[in-house]
C-alpha cells in the first residue's frame, strides 16, 4: 500500500466500509441473477455518486474534488474486491479523463459536472473488433458526423455520451457523441462477467471533436487501463485472500490442505506476484497524477504485471477450491470471468508487453 | 515520485561531498572496490589510506552508532553519502559480513563490552567475519546442526565442520551456530565468536562450477572460543540466527552484476548480437517476448524496493513486500543470466581464451555462479516456506520435527 496522505486514507477507508457493507459479492451475484439491465445496480451507482467518487479526478469548479488517479484507483481496488459493478471507470475516469484533457471549455461545461454527480453517464468507444488495437481505426470523421461500428464498449448501454475515436482531416481522434443521437445504435452484449456492454453502430451521428489528436487517445486510454489495473488488483488480492481462507480450514488427510507444501508454495507465488503488481498498478496512478513521462511505459508495465497476475490467481482460485470452485454457488467462478473480461479491456498482457517493449526501443 | 532528497539534507551533501573531495585519492576513481573481488591481494597505499579515512569517519556505516565508531547519520544522510560516493567515482571500502550481517546483529543482542569490542574493528575495516552456519548435514534445515561446543569452565571447545563459509581464507573471525545442548533441536543452539587465527581452524577453499572458490570447507579441531564471545544467552543462538539472517537476504536480494553485458542493456545485447527486424523490434520474437517479461517484472522488483522503503518510513508500518524479495529478486536475475547466454550464442559458452570477448567470459562464469543465489542465504524453497508460514498463517510441517 502506497504512503496515502490523510485525505486518501480516509478515502479508501469510507469505499472500504460502503463495499463491505453495501456490495459485497452477494450483491454482485444479485445483480447477475437480476439480469439487471445495464449490467450494475443503478441503486448502488447513486450511493457512490452521492458518496462523491464520481468526481474523485475532476476540478473543483466541474464538481468534482480533484483528488487524483491514485485516490481514485483506492476505490477501484476497494470496489474490485468485491466485483462491485459500476460505470465508475468508463465514466469517472476514462470519459472525465477525455473532458479534462480535451474538452473545450463549453464541453466540460456541459457535461463534467453531470458525470461528477452521477447523473450522466460517459463511455470509452474505441475498439472495432475482438482486440484492442487503437490505431486501427476505420470509423470516420466527416462534416461533423460519425460513421462506424465500435464494439465492446464498457458500459455503452448505459452511456450518456460516448467518447469515440475515430479519423478525421488531422488523423484519428476524440470526439463526443450523444447516446441518443438517432444516428447510434446500440446493440446490447451478454458477457461472461456479467458487465455491462454494448456493439454500437454510428450513421452520420452528430459529433464534436475533442482537441489532441492520438495523442490524447493514447493518454486517456493509459488513465482507463492504469484504473482498470487498480480494479484488477483489488479483484486479485480478494480471490487470493478467500482462496488462503479455504487452504486453512478444507481438511483432507486429515489435516488442513494449506499444511502441504506443494500449495503453500503455489501461495507464496501468487503473494509474490500480488506485491510485484501493487508496486507496478500504484506507480502507473502516481505517474499519472504527476504528469510524468514516462506514463505510457508504466501504465502498460501495470496492466501487463496485473493482467498476469490475475490470471494465475484467478485460476488457482478455482483450482485450490477443487470441485466447489467449479460450482455457480461459489464466488470463484466470478473472479475467473472478470479476470479475463478486465484482462481484455484496453489491451491484453501481450499487448501491453509489445507496446512496453516498443516504448523502450526493442 | 520517490524523493529522497529534501532541502534540509543539501546542506549535508556539501558537506559530505568537500570531505569526500579531500580524502578520496585520485588514483581509486573509478576503480572497482577491492573487497567485491574474490582475489585479495595486498592493498595499495592508496586503498589502506581510503579504508583508514572512511573507518575513521564512521561514514563506511553511516547509519550505526556513533559510540562504537559508526556514522550515527540519518537514513537520508546515508544515501547522500552514497550518492555522492557514486559521484566522486569513489567505493565503500568498509563491507564484508561484518557489516552486511553481524554488525547489525551483535548491535541489537550484544552486551555493551561486546559491542565496545567487536563494532570498532568492523567500521574501520580491520577485521574481516565469516558466518560460520551451514554444515555439510544442515543445510535448508539448519537447526540440525551438529558442530559441537563442549563448556570447559572460561571457554567453549568447539569441534564440528562447516561449509559455504564465505570468505573464510581471508576472514580474522567467525560467528558460528553451535550445537550445546544435544537433546534439543533449536533451544540446543548457541551463537559464539571466536578468532580464525587459531591451530583449531583449518580452511579448505571449495572450487564451484564457476572454477572460482568463494566458498570454504572450515574444521574445527578443539578450537577455542571465549566465554565473553558467547552472543545471547546458552542456548538461545537460534534467535540470533534468524535475525542475522533477515540481514542476510535483504543484502542479497539486489543481487546483480555479473552478468557480462559490459554495462548494456540485456535488450541491447540482443538487438547486437540477434538483429533487428525492419520495425527495429529484435528479430527472434520469442526471445523478445522472454525480454519484456523479464524486464517488466525486474522493474516491478524495483518499484517494490522502493515501495517497501517509502511504507517503512511512511505511514504504513513494516511492509509486508520485504518478505518475497529475495525470491523475486535472484529469479529475475538468474532468467537475466540465462538470456544473457542465449543471445550471445556459441560465443557465450567460453571458458577461457582469445577467442572470447571478456564479457562473454563473464557471462559464462556469472550465469554459472549465478546458480547459488537461489540456494545460499534461505534457499528458493524455504523463503517459500517462510511467506507460508510467517506472512500467509499456513500451518509449518517443517517445525514438527
Amino acid at each position: 500500500m502506497a504512503v496515502l496522505s490523510e485525505e486518501q486514507s480516509m478515502l479508501r477507508d469510507a469505499a472500504k466500509s460502503w463495499v463491505q457493507e453495501k456490495s459485497p459479492v452477494t450483491a454482485f451475484r444479485k445483480m447477475r441473477d437480476s439480469g439487471a439491465e445495464l449490467g450494475y445496480d443503478v441503486t448502488a451507482w447513486n450511493e457512490m455518486a452521492e458518496m462523491g467518487w464520481a468526481g474523485v479526478i475532476i476540478p473543483e469548479e466541474y464538481g468534482g474534488s480533484n483528488f487524483g488517479y491514485l485516490s481514485l484507483g483506492l476505490i477501484l481496488e476497494e470496489l474490485g474486491r468485491t466485483l462491485t459493478a459500476s460505470p465508475l471507470l468508463s465514466s469517472g475516469l476514462a470519459a472525465a479523463s477525455a473532458l479534462i484533457l480535451g474538452g473545450s471549455d463549453a464541453q466540460k461545461s456541459e457535461w463534467l459536472p453531470r458525470i461528477a454527480e452521477g447523473t450522466a453517464v460517459g463511455a470509452l468507444a474505441i475498439d472495432e473488433g475482438p482486440h484492442h488495437n487503437p490505431e486501427k481505426v476505420a470509423a470516420e470523421f466527416k462534416g461533423g458526423k460519425i460513421t462506424g461500428k465500435k464494439t465492446f464498449v464498457l458500459e455503452g448501454m448505459a452511456a450518456d455520451v460516448l467518447v469515440v475515436s475515430a479519423k478525421g482531416a488531422d488523423g484519428v481522434g476524440l470526439y463526443l457523441v450523444k447516446a441518443n443521437d438517432p444516428g447510434v445504435s446500440r446493440h446490447k452484449l451478454s458477457l461472461a462477467d456479467s458487465r455491462g456492454a454494448a456493439n454500437i453502430e454510428f450513421k452520420d451521428a452528430a459529433a464534436e471533436p475533442l482537441t489532441g489528436g492520438a495523442a490524447l487517445v493514447e493518454k486517456v486510454l493509459d488513465r482507463a487501463r492504469a484504473g482498470v489495473a487498480a480494479e484488477m488488483l483489488g479483484s486479485a488480492v480478494q480471490a487470493f485472500e478467500t482462496t488462503l481462507d479455504y487452504l486453512k480450514v478444507r481438511v483432507q488427510f486429515g489435516q488442513v490442505i494449506g499444511s502441504f507444501q506443494a500449495l503453500q508454495h503455489r501461495a507464496a507465488k501468487m503473494f509474490t506476484d500480488l506485491e510485484l503488481s501493487r508496486s507496478a498498478v500504484e506507480a502507473a496512478l502516481a505517474a499519472i497524477d504527476a504528469d510524468s513521462p514516462d506514463v505510457p511505459e508504466l501504465v502498460s508495465l501495470a496492466k501487463a504485471k496485473m493482467g498476469d497476475t490475475f490470471h494465475l490467481v484467478s485460476n488457482e482460485m478455482v483450482q485450490m477450491h477443487g470441485g466447489i470452485g467449479m460450482t455457480d454457488a461459489h464466488d470463484a467462478g466470478f473472479y475467473l470471468k472478470r479476470a479475463r473480461a478486465a484482462e481484455a479491456a484496453f489491451g491484453n498482457q501481450a499487448f501491453h508487453r509489445d507496446r512496453y517493449a516498443r516504448i523502450q526501443g526493442y | 515520485m520517490a524523493d529522497f532528497g529534501g532541502t534540509d539534507l543539501e546542506a549535508f551533501r556539501a558537506e559530505a561531498r568537500g570531505w569526500i573531495e579531500a580524502n578520496f585519492p585520485a588514483a581509486l576513481k573509478g576503480k572497482p572496490n577491492p573487497m567485491m573481488g574474490e582475489e585479495r591481494p595486498k592493498p595499495s597505499a592508496d586503498q589502506e589510506a581510503w579504508r583508514k579515512a572512511m573507518g575513521d569517519k564512521g561514514w563506511g556505516v553511516p547509519t550505526w552508532p556513533a559510540a562504537y565508531g559508526g556514522g550515527g547519520l540519518s537514513g537520508g544522510e546515508a544515501r547522500v553519502i552514497q550518492q555522492e560516493l557514486n559521484r566522486a567515482g569513489a567505493y565503500n571500502p568498509i563491507g564484508g559480513m561484518g557489516v552486511m550481517m553481524f554488525g547489525p546483529t551483535l548491535l541489537e543482542y550484544g552486551t555493551e563490552d561486546q559491542k565496545r569490542e567487536h563494532i570498532p574493528p568492523i567500521v574501520k575495516g580491520e577485521i574481516q567475519w565469516c558466518q560460520g552456519f551451514s554444515e555439510p548435514g544442515a543445510g535448508s534445515d539448519l537447526a540440525s546442526l551438529q558442530t559441537k561446543a563442549e563448556d570447559k569452565g572460561d571457554h567453549f571447545e568447539i569441534n564440528g565442520q562447516k561449509i559455504w563459509t564465505s570468505g573464510a581464507q581471508y576472514a580474522d573471525w567467525c560467528f558460528c551456530l553451535v550445537r550445546t545442548d544435544t537433546a534439543k533441536k533449536h533451544e540446543g543452539i548457541s551463537f559464539v565468536l571466536f578468532t580464525m587465527h587459531q591451530p583449531g581452524v583449518e580452511v579448505r577453499p571449495i572450487k564451484l562450477i564457476a572454477g572460482s572458490s568463494p566458498f570454504c570447507e572450515t574444521f574445527f579441531t578443539n578450537a577455542r572460543a571465549e566465554k565473553k564471545d558467547l552472543v545471547g544467552p546458552l542456548n538461545g543462538g537460534w534467535t540470533i540466527a534468524k535475525r542475522l539472517l533477515q540481514h542476510e537476504r535483504s543484502g542479497l536480494t539486489g543481487a546483480g552484476g555479473g552478468l557480462g553485458g559490459g554495462g548494456k542493456s540485456l535488450e541491447q545485447l540482443a538487438k547486437d548480437y540477434v538483429g533487428v527486424d525492419d520495425k527495429g523490434r529484435i528479430a527472434d520474437s520469442d526471445l523478445r517476448t522472454r525480454l519484456v517479461n523479464n524486464a517488466i517484472n525486474w522493474r516491478a522488483f524495483q518499484q517494490t524496493a522502493i515501495r517497501a522503503m517509502m511504507e517503512s518510513k511512511g505511514n504504513a508500518g513494516p511492509s509486508s513486500a520485504t518478505s518475497i524479495m529475495k525470491n523475486a529478486g535472484t529469479q529475475l536475475i538468474q532468467e537475466r543470466h540465462e538470456m544473457t547466454l542465449e543471445i550471445m550464442g556459441h560465443q557465450g559458452l567460453g571458458w577461457e581464451g582469445e577467442d572470447f570477448s571478456k564479457d562473454e567470459l563473464e557471462a559464462v562464469r556469472g550465469w554459472l555462479f549465478g546458480k547459488a543465489f537461489t540456494i545460499f542465504g534461505g534457499s528458493q524453497e524455504v523463503q517459500s516456506n517462510i511467506v507460508s508460514k510467517r506472512i500467509l498463517g499456513l500451518p509449518d510441517l517443517t517445525q514438527n520435527h
